[in-house]
């Protein structure tokens, strides 16, 4: 498998407060990346650096073999960086086709206008959930989704973009059981499309279930960076505390 | 389970197009002033007579093309309370530049662009600076009415130059017995409806008024947006101080006055949920049909007027609960 993404000695410093330091990783193509940690250990500062919130103080970002300098989110989803957030940036009184294609509609020319074009979107919208393997309907409002559904229109949106690097920030946290199950179906079907994803989650069994690496953040620094099958979560959980001090 | 992944993805939902209309707020109001028309017309012969009728649409009109302007403001999240001191703003404009001799095409565009302003200055501040859309357009309200008085210096303007008969004519005026402010509307009210529906900006209003913080990460240019918003909702009410003035053949500084609070109610009673997200063109027209025909029903059945707040009032609560019912209905 070819590399993706490499990251290499990247560090944060907001004043004199040291973030992140010398963190380094490489993620492959159609890999799942575990990121865990604790509060403040670091993950969402190295999301954001990788989203193109946040540059890096020091280090590099490697994508396909390219180095990238991301000055703006925007630079970030234009080299196909996608996040899909926690609270999943919805608009709850839209289609579900409308907040896949929100922000980049598609248009049809009808006389001197220029109208949006609802066939065209329901229609890939509605293959882009038979891709994610969703029975989502393009037509429903999402506000009368389930959480599993708002996970699909959520990645959709991913997928409509051609993403190469997928971050997902805690999507299986305030979901009910059977519907952590379907959005680790999700993320799985993003993998067999060769996307890199990057979970970063609290809940040991979600990324225990589908990652294929796991790398663990304790202040700042990574301490680990292993074969899920190598691992166990009571290693996790001592990297995390900092009873184990590294693996 | 016969169905496949694609069938089910395929399917709208199995409703019928009778409940899909029933299910809309619009259509109970619509059968509410619907009833209201057929019972006036059945209990007094003075309801359906030409005159009558020809007063309630003209009236109507007036509201209905404001409140769809509001309806925009309201979808994507806002308030706008200065429309009322917009419509006197440029009724003053309109006529003291027609006063000073001008055509009335060149009034109309003075007028039109002072109340544009108006909107941008609110754009400005309620999308880059921060500030509440309450706040600014409650400021703006009263500062665009304490402008017209400044202007007008607080006297009727009534005679307005050499084009005085076109501008009489356009706002009160009639073709094919139709009058003018009621045309303005029904094509206001076509456009817009087109425009919610089938342009991005349409969709971005209705975005923003959703979730405007995934409006934000998506990419949608939300403070740009919300500018044109408030530039709109100043613009209809521009339009209508123009009409006002030609139908009153008269401007005095009172125009206008507690109108912001007919059309907010006119908005909501069509639908326009004040939380953001929703309302329709067709709506606000509804909403401020049924206020007018409640006014009118009154006067007609010799009851008092005072009683028309207590109607409009009930009905705006009502209008609220109906959206709530709905609301738990879908979360069963």
């Amino acid at each position: 498998m070819a590399e993706r993404l490499r990251l290499t000695g990247i560090g944060k410093h907001f004043g004199a407060i040291r973030a992140l330091h010398a963190v380094s990783l490489s993620i492959e193509e159609g890999q799942v990346l575990g990121l865990m940690g604790d509060n403040g250990a670091g993950k969402s500062t190295l999301v954001k650096i990788i989203a193109g919130n946040f540059r890096p103080s020091e280090g590099e970002i490697h994508l396909d073999g390219e180095m990238r300098d991301f000055h703006h989110p925007r630079d970030a989803q234009n080299a196909g960086i996608e996040i899909v957030y926690q609270d999943l940036a919805l608009c709850d009184n839209l289609t579900a086709a409308s907040n896949v294609f929100l922000g980049r509609e598609l248009k049809r020319r009808t006389g001197p206008v220029r109208i949006i074009d609802y066939k065209t979107m329901h229609r890939r919208a509605g293959e882009l959930f038979a891709q994610l393997k969703s029975e989502t309907r393009p037509r429903d409002i999402v506000r009368k989704m389930s959480g599993g559904q708002r996970q699909a229109v959520a990645i959709a949106r991913t997928l409509l973009a051609d993403a190469k690097v997928v971050l997902m920030d805690e999507p299986t946290a305030a979901i009910s059981v059977r519907q952590v199950a379907e959005v680790l179906e999700l993320i799985r079907r993003l993998r067999d499309r060769g996307i890199t994803v990057i979970l970063i989650s609290h809940r040991m069994p979600d990324v225990f279930a589908v990652s294929d690496r796991i790398a663990v953040l304790r202040r700042g620094e990574l301490v680990a960076d292993k074969a899920t099958i190598d691992s166990s979560p009571e290693e996790v959980t001592g990297l995390i505390t900092g009873a184990i001090e590294s693996a | 389970m016969n169905t496949t992944l694609e069938q089910a993805i395929g399917q709208s939902q199995h409703r019928s197009l009778l409940s899909r209309i029933m299910s809309y707020q619009v259509f109970w109001v619509f059968l509410a002033a619907l009833i209201a028309c057929v019972t006036l017309s059945l209990v007094t012969d003075t309801f359906a007579t030409e005159r009558n009728l020809f007063n309630v649409t003209r009236n109507f009109a007036f509201v209905a093309i404001i409140a769809i302007g509001m309806t925009t403001v309201i979808a994507s999240g806002g308030i706008d309370l200065s429309v009322g001191a917009s419509v006197v703003l440029s009724a003053v404009v309109v006529g003291m530049v027609m006063a000073a001799g001008y055509p009335f095409w060149l009034a109309a565009a003075a007028a039109i662009g002072a109340v544009l302003l108006v909107g941008f200055v609110n754009g400005i501040l309620i999308a880059y600076v921060g500030m509440p859309p309450f706040v600014v357009t409650l400021g703006m309200l009263s500062f665009a009415r304490s402008i017209a008085l400044v202007l007008s210096n607080n006297k009727m303007i009534y005679e307005f130059g050499p084009d005085q008969d076109l501008l009489l004519w356009i706002g009160g005026g009639s073709t094919f017995g139709i009058p003018h402010p009621l045309i303005v509307m029904v094509i206001l009210a076509f456009v817009m409806g087109f425009v919610f529906k089938w342009t991005a900006w349409g969709q971005h209003v209705f975005a923003i008024g959703g979730n405007e913080n995934a409006a934000i990460l998506t990419g949608i240019p939300v403070p740009m947006v919300k500018v044109s918003v408030y530039m709109f909702s100043a613009f209809t009410a521009g339009i209508t101080g123009i009409l006002m003035a030609g139908w009153l053949g008269g401007v005095t500084t009172n125009l206008g006055t507690a109108m912001e609070l007919t059309v907010i109610a006119a908005a909501v009673i069509g639908g326009a949920n004040l939380a953001g997200g929703e309302g329709s063109a067709f709506g606000a027209v509804i909403g401020a049909l049924l206020i007018e025909v409640i006014r009118n029903s009154l006067i007609l059945l010799g009851i008092s007027t005072f009683w028309q707040g207590a109607f409009i009032g009930s009905f705006i609560v009502l209008a609220v609960a109906f959206d709530r019912i709905q609301k738990l209905r879908g979360q069963e």
